[in-house]
């Protein structure tokens, strides 16, 4: 059954794919929750109600309409756009650029609220002890906050990561050749879907179990020096 | 339409002017259609989430009795079908059967012959092996007492389950299935993958006729959104009528204003 007719690079050349896109989108969802979360803990108004606007409308729609809007209505609006500016030809958006750009800031959204636990989960006390040896704000959030950030929100990354690296499939929908998108090329050539889409089940298995493992190993590094009852 | 255009004619009004750029009229016209495209995903979810609630509850039993040959091959399946993305979960069914020959010459190929049905089973295998794993969390966070307290009163296993740690499971269960039901909503969408029309294939559809996508995206976005928080508040309103006996008593004129108010729950993003 498993007899890939010649095609077995294509699945290696998909997981390659899959690794980067997963890993690109993975760094945006990092920076966009960041932003988001210190949009959420901000002192103004105006910047809490864009990271409330941001979370709940990423989180209310479909992964799939969202990446559609942003890579063909991306494209007519940028037709518009140089239209406007007195130039015809037509513009295509790079799908491999679009599908990481959607794909990190959806999950952006989710991380936004791990980070905005982590960043309350650091102890009161310590920023106070921060600002009683006079640190301003910005040292406080260097210097105090960011280092612990990252212990506090390493279990909520982990999980983010793992949807994330399953949500990138969806990019095969918009013609980018990761993993999915190669099994479904293979498929028509060698007439069989079952052992290329199976392979590629177990490839994503792989990365997941993978993934598992090296949250396990995060989690007890960044918990290293900290006391436990 | 040019907007070029029509300043020579006539001086557009304001209605053209704003369906030149966002084409109100076209996602009136479309609406009818997407109402059609709402009621497939709507059947879809439905389907697949309770057939998946079915067979996801004694599943979960098993999971949770701690002998390595139930629970073994369930957490096999748990693994794999949440470790793996639904879109290929779909492909896997929808292309992948059609290499067994000998599938189609039995009667099982009437139905994989057909985006819905090959649909609908990658959803229910899928929102079943989440389900059971929430199912399990559930039933291992109900109190120990309460199931020695069964016990020591004689009940059956089956009484056990049936009065105590079902009913229990089930309060615990509440936020992690909304999560889910919602989760499945939104993975409904990839059936416009294998063509089938529910809403974001209608859209889809449509697009490719009318090439107007943000228009149609943004509408359907706005119904996924909507219909995302309104399950969302549903069981929001479902938990607070659950947990009904858990709550303080309300304060009858006391004197006391320190005392919490109950408060109506509001929907909050999930």
């Amino acid at each position: 059954m498993f007899d890939y007719k010649g095609y077995g690079h294509f699945l290696i050349e998909g997981a390659q794919m899959t690794i980067i896109v997963a890993v690109l989108a993975m760094a945006l969802t990092i920076a966009m929750g960041l932003i988001g979360a210190l949009g959420k803990l901000s002192r103004f108004r105006w910047a809490r109600r864009l990271a409330d606007l941001y979370t709940t409308i990423i989180r209310g729609v479909p992964e799939l309409v969202l990446l559609l809007l942003i890579y063909y209505g991306g494209t007519v609006l940028l037709q518009h756009a140089a239209k406007l500016f007195g130039r015809e030809e037509p513009i295509d958006i790079n799908a491999f650029v679009a599908g990481v750009l959607v794909i990190g800031f959806i999950y952006g959204a989710y991380a936004t609220e791990t980070f905005r636990g982590a960043f309350q989960a650091v102890p009161k006390g310590q920023i106070e002890a921060a600002m009683a040896c006079g640190m301003n704000r910005r040292q406080i959030f260097w210097r105090i906050r960011l280092p612990q950030v990252w212990r506090f929100a390493i279990p909520g990354l982990g999980n983010v990561w793992l949807v994330l690296l399953k949500a990138t499939s969806l990019m095969s929908v918009i013609g980018v050749e990761e993993l999915t998108r190669k099994a479904d090329l293979a498929k028509a050539p060698t007439r069989e879907p079952f052992t290329f889409f199976i392979s590629a089940a177990f490839i994503y298995l792989v990365f997941t179990a993978i993934s598992d493992y090296g949250r396990h190993w995060a989690e007890k590094r960044a918990n290293v020096g900290v006391r436990r009852a | 339409m040019e907007p070029a255009g029509l300043m020579e004619t006539e001086t557009p009004d304001l209605w053209q002017r704003i369906n030149a750029v966002f084409d109100l009229q076209l996602i009136w016209n479309s609406l009818p259609a997407l109402f059609d495209g709402l009621l497939l995903t709507i059947e879809l979810v439905a389907i697949s989430l309770i057939i998946g609630l079915i067979i996801a509850v004694p599943l979960a039993i098993m999971r949770a009795s701690g002998k390595p040959w139930l629970s073994g091959p369930i957490y096999a399946y748990t693994y794999f079908f949440r470790g793996t993305p639904l879109l290929v979960q779909i492909f896997l069914i929808y292309y992948g059967l059609g290499q067994f020959q000998w599938i189609k010459h039995t009667v099982l190929w009437a139905f994989f012959r057909e985006g819905y049905w090959c649909c609908l089973l990658a959803f229910v295998l899928n929102t079943a092996a989440y389900v059971t794993e929430i199912f399990r969390g559930a039933i291992q966070a109900v109190p120990h007492g309460e199931v020695e307290a069964a016990k020591a009163c004689g009940m059956s296993w089956a009484l056990r389950y049936r009065r105590i740690i079902l009913p229990r499971a089930l309060q615990l269960v509440l936020p992690a299935y909304s999560n889910e039901v919602i989760f499945m909503l939104q993975a409904s969408s990839l059936a416009s993958v294998v063509t089938l029309m529910d809403l974001t294939g209608v859209a889809r559809v449509i697009i490719a006729r009318s090439f107007a996508p943000y228009e149609i995206f943004i509408t359907i976005a706005l119904i996924y959104l909507a219909l995302t928080y309104l399950i969302a508040w549903g069981f929001r309103a479902f938990e607070w009528q659950l947990t009904h006996h858990l709550r303080d008593r309300p304060i009858v004129s006391t004197g006391r204003r320190d005392e919490p108010k109950p408060e109506i729950p509001t929907p909050t993003p999930i």
